[in-house]
Order: C-alpha cells, then structure tokens, then sequence
C-alpha cells in the first residue's frame, strides 16, 4: 500500500473544516467564537459605567411595544407568589406586592434594546436591586440570578437569566412594578418584572419569582440557547 | 525620495487588503442575518417612512444560521476587521503611502471628473496618473469613510448607553441602525465596482498578490 501525501487541496479543506468547527454558529460559546465573545465581555465589563443614560426620550405609544414571554400563554400570576429574595444573604426574603410597594421607589424613562434590533420607549418605577440586596443583607458576589415563573411548559424550569454584579446594582436595575405610571400587565411581565437600562432586552427578566446572591455564573434562558451572556448596552 | 523605490503594493498594503476580502464578506452576510430578525427601521411606534422597510436579504446573502449565531460571528470578526484597520491605517499614516492613495481634492478633483469621462467615452485620452488615478482615489478614500461610518454606527448599536455620545452623534439607536445598513449598502457598491474594475483591468491584479516590482533607480527620479 503505498501512502499518498496529502495534496494541497486536501490541506485547503482540512483548513477549511477546522475554521468551520471553530466558528460553529449553532455552538456560539464554544471554539474560536467562545473566545472572541469573551474577548467582548472583558471590554464590556470594562465599559460600564454607572453613569445613568438620558431621560430625553420620546414614550412609545403602550400598543405598540410587543410582550414576549416564553410559556404558550400569558402567564398567569399562582396564588401563592411572593418575590423570593435567596442566596448568600443574611436574611432570606419573601415579599408580597404590598411588601415591594411599600418599600423607596424609584423612577426612570428608559429605551428598551431588544436583541431583534427594535427600541421602545416607556416609564418604568420600581424598587433598586440595591436597595433590596441591602433589606437581604446580600454579600458582595459576583453574580445575581432572576428566576421568573414563566415557562415553555407545565413541567419546564422557568425563565431565567443571570447578571454580574455591577450591572444589577446599576442604579436604573429595579423590580418595576410599574410602567407608564400604571401597574404593571400581564402583559409586560405582572405582577413584577427586572428592567434596567444597562442590559438588552432578554436580561430583564419578566414574572420574576425569585432573586439570588450567587457567587457563580448560572446562565440563563436563551444564554444557554447560544446568546451572550453579558449582552450589555 | 525613499517612497519611490518602494513597490507598487507593500506588503502590510496587500496583507491587510487580502483579510479584508473573507471578513468583510462574513461581516455582512451576518449582519444581514442579524437584521432579519428585525427588518426594520425606527423606534417601535415610529418607522421611519422614509427609509425602506420589512426587506429579507435571501438566504444566499446570510450567514450565522440564526441570531444568536450571526451576533457572535458578527462581533468576532468585527474585532479582527478593527485590529486589521488600525494596522492599515497606521501604515498608511506612518509610511506616506496616504500621499499616493487618498483623494485629495486639490489634486485629485479635475484628474478623477477627466478619468470618469475617458471611461464614458467623453475624452478621448486617460488623464496621467502615478500609482492610481484621481477616479480610483476618489473610490477607495470614499471607501474607507464608509468603513469608518461602519464602524462608528455598530459601536452606537452595541453600546447605545456607555457610547451615548458616539450614538448621540449617529442620530441615536435607530438612526445608527440606518447608517449601519446603508453604509453597508455603499460598501457593497463599491466592491461591485471594484470587481468590474479589477475584471478590466486585470493586469493589475498580481501586483496586487506578489507587490509588483520597485521602479529601477533611474525612473526613481521625480
């Protein structure tokens, strides 16, 4: 048997086969494109600022800004929901619509970044990330997860979706309860959702039933799915 | 004048052209999967009626397969394309090649409006010219606008908040989405163009590969 040595051509392709693998789109935080988009995160990280963005925004009319949620159905609010508040904090919490209302508010007109590309613009009110990691006693971690009760279906885990720390104790990152100085919809995440204006779209997790104080990364919904974890503005 | 004796093409000149060519590709077979997702212009509520709207690239023209990976390979090689444009631009700053391949007005105005009406058989001789004409400098300066205009209105899409002024100046989000694809509209043009351009004149075309060969010393002389 005699060995044939590999021909350019077959070099060509070889070469051609390994960049495919590294840059496998259905695989996005693996090979080559894994480490470009934490090449990204580095810089992202490193630009945020606390800095809040202009409030001279024109309000987009309510008809006109989309709802999206993941289970088949509006999600309904269970009876029993109360905002979990978990983690490495000193005193677990569980508060009720009345327990969040009655806690400082704060306001803010904010443009809303989806991953699609749209913008929209609303007044949003709630209560700071900080202002209840202080009511927790939080520990300083590195990572803060939301959990949300709506989910693709009865027995799946529900919406979720994880930040690092600066960002969810960005001034503007809230539990809103409002938007548009009504209470909020069922449509647009009641009876509580995160919003903020320092994350797109699909980190504002809507029908929010629980905050954790972790000090490792737990992805999130369509994180895990192959969007960036970071997914800052 | 040392600039004389180097060759048509230097190398870091032709290296650089050359990782243009399969990023940039990349860059807007992605983009455009990006925009499907959302083909639209303007804030919800408000589309712009004067820009066109709900266009879906076929798929022949997008790449990433859907849009979480579009988006990575969008930013992945957005960052080589950056480095590989510092590293060209620089070049062209520190060597003195911008002298012989930028338009500048002054110079280049009359030659380029002449050489545009040589090709439409409108004068019947070329306009002299050095290394390019003033046609050809008017098409690669205008296309390194459109990738500094590409560039500046995808870090405003990016980070419309921590880059609030860059995006202030692009027109906000959804104006620096319209400067976004239209820039990439003008860059298509110009590659279009350049192609036909290269097809024609392909005797230019190995320089363009190997550098070409450095004038002798006696038509180094001015």
């Amino acid at each position: 048997m005699t060995r044939v040595p590999p021909s350019r051509r077959d070099a060509f392709r070889a070469l051609a086969a390994l960049g495919l693998v590294a840059c496998d789109t259905s695989k996005p935080h693996k090979g080559a494109l894994g480490r470009m988009e934490r090449v990204t995160e580095t810089l992202e990280g490193a630009m945020l600022s606390e800095r809040v963005p202009s409030r001279d925004l024109e309000l987009t009319p309510m008809d006109a800004i989309p709802g999206y949620h993941v289970a088949p159905e509006i999600p309904a609010v269970p009876d029993d929901w109360k905002l979990i508040v978990s983690g490495l904090v000193a005193t677990p919490l569980r508060l009720t619509l009345a327990d969040l209302r009655a806690l400082p508010q704060i306001g803010a007109r904010i443009r809303h970044h989806c991953v699609e590309g749209w913008s929209a613009v609303a007044d949003w009110s709630g209560v700071a990330i900080t202002e209840i990691a202080k009511l927790a006693g939080a520990r300083p971690t590195a990572y803060v997860e939301f959990r949300s009760f709506d989910a693709p279906s009865a027995t799946a885990r529900g919406y979720w979706s994880s930040w690092d720390r600066a960002s969810a104790l960005h001034p503007d990152t809230m539990v809103a309860l409002a938007m548009n100085g009504a209470p909020l919809t069922p449509k647009h995440g009641a009876p509580c959702r995160l919003y903020g204006s320092v994350k797109l779209g699909y980190k504002m997790v809507k029908y929010l039933t629980e905050i954790s104080f972790l000090d490792r990364r737990t992805g999130g919904y369509w994180e895990n799915q192959g969007y960036e974890w970071f997914a800052g503005v | 004048m040392a600039n004389r004796r180097r060759r048509p093409q230097p190398l870091l000149i032709r290296v650089t052209h050359w990782i243009n060519v399969p990023a940039l590709v990349l860059m807007a077979m992605s983009g455009l999967q990006i925009l499907i997702a959302y083909p639209f212009f303007g804030p919800r509520g408000a589309t712009y009626d004067w820009m066109m709207q709900g266009w879906m690239p076929p798929a022949w023209m997008r790449a990433g397969s859907w849009l979480a990976g579009a988006r990575h390979l969008h930013f992945a090689f957005a960052w080589l394309l950056v480095v590989n444009a510092i590293v060209y631009l620089g070049y062209l700053a520190a060597s003195g090649e911008w002298r012989r391949r930028l338009f500048w007005p002054p110079r280049d105005t009359r030659p380029a409006i002449q050489q545009l009406l040589y090709y439409l058989r409108l004068r019947k001789f070329a306009p002299a010219k050095d290394l390019y004409n003033g046609l050809q400098r008017s098409a690669y300066t205008a296309a390194i606008v459109l990738a500094i205009l590409e560039v500046a209105s995808g870090l405003a899409i990016w980070k419309p908040v921590q880059l609030h002024r860059l995006t202030w100046l692009m027109g906000g989000y959804d104006g620096a989405r319209v400067i976004h694809f239209l820039a990439l509209v003008g860059l298509g043009a110009f590659v279009v163009l350049h192609v036909v351009m290269v097809i024609v004149h392909w005797r230019q075309v190995p320089a363009m590969i190997t550098g070409g060969r450095a004038p002798a010393d006696d038509e180094a002389a001015p």
